[in-house]
């Protein structure tokens, strides 16, 4: 294909593409008006269930079959991640990392913020029914707080408190107990990730039914599965070396 | 409320642009970091709390330091 016509195929793609969208977008309703019928079918939906923040009650309850896929899009994404980025047969690996010991302003930055962040990450994935937030945002809060261990310290005490095997079960065991809760829905009330538990008193920490659990389980996978993400771009910036640095 | 969003809007386009110009990619690993700052105000004045903490999460904390400890390893093998 000549250039020339290369220019052509991408002009006429993009006038499509432009076209369709400048239609889509002539039809929406108007930017801030009171017409929203999803709206009108999700709140009721999710007070009937005794959920209060209605994001979760579409997400873990409504359209709970999407939320697991995500989730299994994400365990996979961070198996192919620590696939693509182990040791390589010509890379060898060190024992000692070669990271010098943070500024004293950056230690106490993070000794400061480290329990303040892990904190704010449980009581958001606690209550994912209740307030905004939820497993998935709680969960990433929780992986990259941990990570504050690094500026803290050294990559060495952030590999002494991180089991990186614990984490790797737990990305794995998180996941499984969601599709569990989705089979438990199915045996209990005869539909996949049917809300089968008692729906509780609204707005109380045990209410909304299996939402309060399958946040818990998105929190445990998606934790883990950042801070094992995290781990394989840290080991490959302080461990691993290709052969020739070793001399 | 309409003009707070229509600040907010305008600093996402500046911001976006920015990351597009900047050149160095360690500095854009800062000026993408800002950006997702910039977004989750919108999304917050947007009404949207639940996207607005995923975005502060992802977009402002574990996306600029993967692309950070990237350049980082990169670099060295040069």
């Amino acid at each position: 294909m000549s250039r020339a016509l290369r220019w052509w195929v991408l002009g006429a793609g993009l006038a499509g593409v432009g076209v369709v969208l400048l239609l889509a977008v002539l039809d929406l309703p108007s930017f801030g008006s009171a017409f929203h019928p999803y709206r009108d079918a999700a709140v009721p939906a999710a007070v009937q269930h005794g959920t209060a923040n209605v994001v979760a009650a579409v997400t873990f309850d409504q359209r709970g079959l999407d939320t697991l896929i995500e989730e299994t899009i994400f365990f996979g994404s961070v198996v192919a991640v620590a696939a693509l980025l182990r040791p390589a047969r010509d890379e060898h690996t060190r024992k000692e990392p070669g990271s010098r010991a943070p500024l004293e302003a950056a230690r106490l930055f993070g000794y400061l913020l480290l329990p303040l962040t892990l904190v704010v990450g449980l009581d958001i994935v606690a209550h994912g029914h209740l307030t905004p937030g939820g497993g998935f945002q709680g969960g990433i809060m929780l992986a990259t707080g941990l990570h504050l261990l690094y500026v803290a310290g050294r990559y060495r005490s952030l590999e002494q408190l991180r089991p990186l095997s614990v984490f790797e079960v737990g990305e794995a065991a998180g996941t499984a107990a969601f599709a569990v809760l989705g089979f438990a829905g199915l045996a209990l009330a005869g539909s996949f990730l049917a809300n089968a538990l008692p729906y509780g008193t609204f707005g109380q920490l045990l209410s909304a039914g299996t939402v309060p659990l399958l946040n818990v389980a998105v929190g445990v996978a998606v934790g883990s599965g950042g801070v094992v993400l995290l781990a394989q771009f840290f080991r490959q910036v302080f461990l691993v070396g290709a052969d020739e640095d070793a001399s | 409320m309409t003009a707070l969003i229509g600040i907010a809007l305008t600093l996402v386009l500046a911001g976006g642009v920015a990351v597009v110009f900047t050149d160095d990619p360690q500095h854009q690993a800062v000026t993408l970091s800002v950006y997702g700052l910039l977004m989750t105000v919108l999304f917050v004045l947007l009404a949207a709390p639940d996207v607005a903490l995923s975005q502060v999460v992802v977009g402002t904390a574990i996306v600029p330091l993967m692309v950070m400890l990237t350049i980082r390893k990169t670099r060295g093998h040069r």
